[in-house]
């Protein structure tokens, strides 16, 4: 499992406009670059993120080989009803992980 | 070019203070800052058991906050060994005789890791590396070299760092070369890295052979590094461009 920083409020008002900060570890190799033998190095990037809110979805993104390694995501929700956050990142490889967080809406 | 070097010595800048607003905005936020993902690993290594004894870090030092001033005064003369050691040598020497557990391997994600967590403890307060009493001959030799031309180029650390810093090589502003944020995260590097990679590509670049990893040389020259940059704060994990 790749390292994840998830940085989202833990309560907020209803109708608030929450940013939700997110840095996953991950290489991002582009697939353009050689080794010193001139092998291609395969690409192995993470090619979708998206987050759900209670199942509905916040934001898709695709992602291309030009975004640096360790790729951070910063968007804004808005707080609607209290429960689960969920955010998912899908490799090259077909790997995906998944985090979760709670929030509370009052 | 005395004075020069007084004023340089009397008025130490932070690499952060010369970096982009972008990537000062990175570092001054932990949640965009991508050190913390080492740090976060190295918080787990902290608490991890192992070695013949079965300890984890924790386990002796209790709280991570026990570290705190620690890496400000790294490298520091170790009176057992008889000779100075970074603050990555010293948690190796404490991994392997008290914990009983293999070294973590130099420049590894792993050393990186508890280095940058044993590191942040001490974020904000100033450097405090000694020159003084059984550390003095080593300081010195790191003064040597930090004043010695090495490489085709010709050219020593202070030819760039005290004479040249704050102008630019290519489109490149030159430091003065502080090792106040390692290990640190750079973006030429897409990753974290250690003091002693930032010197080896320092002298790559002057085309001359780099120090060992496990050179005494090398040691003695992050402690002059160390001592030259008192007065100001440690930013690890800093974010350099």
């Amino acid at each position: 499992m790749a390292r994840v920083l998830i940085n989202i409020p833990k309560e907020a008002r209803k109708g608030e406009v929450i940013e939700i900060k997110v840095l996953i570890s991950h290489p991002m190799e582009s697939g353009q670059r050689r080794t010193d033998s001139g092998q291609v190095i395969p690409r192995k990037i993470i090619n979708k993120f998206v987050c759900t809110w209670n199942g509905d979805e916040v934001l898709s993104v695709d992602l291309f080989p030009a975004i640096a390694a360790n790729p951070f995501l910063s968007f804004f929700a808005v707080a609607d009803v209290s429960g689960t956050i969920s955010m998912t990142w899908v490799d090259d490889d077909g790997a995906t992980q998944t985090e979760l967080a709670s929030i509370t809406v009052t | 070019m005395l004075l020069a070097i007084s004023a340089a010595a009397a008025e130490p800048r932070s690499g952060y203070q010369d970096a982009s607003p972008a990537t000062r905005a990175m570092q001054d936020d932990d949640t965009t800052n991508p050190g913390f993902l080492w740090v976060q690993q190295g918080e787990a290594i902290w608490h991890e058991h192992g070695g013949t004894t079965g300890k984890s870090c924790a386990d002796c030092h209790g709280d991570a906050a026990a570290m705190r001033g620690v890496a400000a005064r790294y490298p520091a003369y170790n009176v057992t060994l008889g000779h100075p050691l970074t603050l990555e040598q010293r948690i190796n020497l404490s991994r392997t005789a008290d914990q009983g557990a293999e070294a973590f391997a130099p420049e590894g994600d792993t050393l990186l890791a508890i280095t940058a967590f044993v590191g942040l403890q001490s974020r904000g307060m100033p450097m405090a590396v000694s020159p003084d009493g059984p550390a003095r001959p080593y300081y010195e030799n790191g003064q040597r070299l930090f004043q010695t031309r090495m490489g085709q180029l010709n050219l020593s650390c202070q030819q760039c760092h005290d004479d040249f810093a704050g102008k630019r090589l290519a489109g490149a502003l030159i430091p003065q070369g502080h090792p106040n944020g390692y290990p640190l995260y750079r973006l030429e590097w897409q990753g974290m890295g250690s003091l002693y990679r930032r010197i080896r590509n320092c002298i790559t670049g002057v085309r001359g052979e780099p120090f060992a990893v496990d050179s005494p040389d090398l040691v003695d020259l992050e402690l002059f590094l160390g001592v030259r940059a008192t007065g100001l704060v440690v930013e690890t994990p800093a974010v350099r461009p």
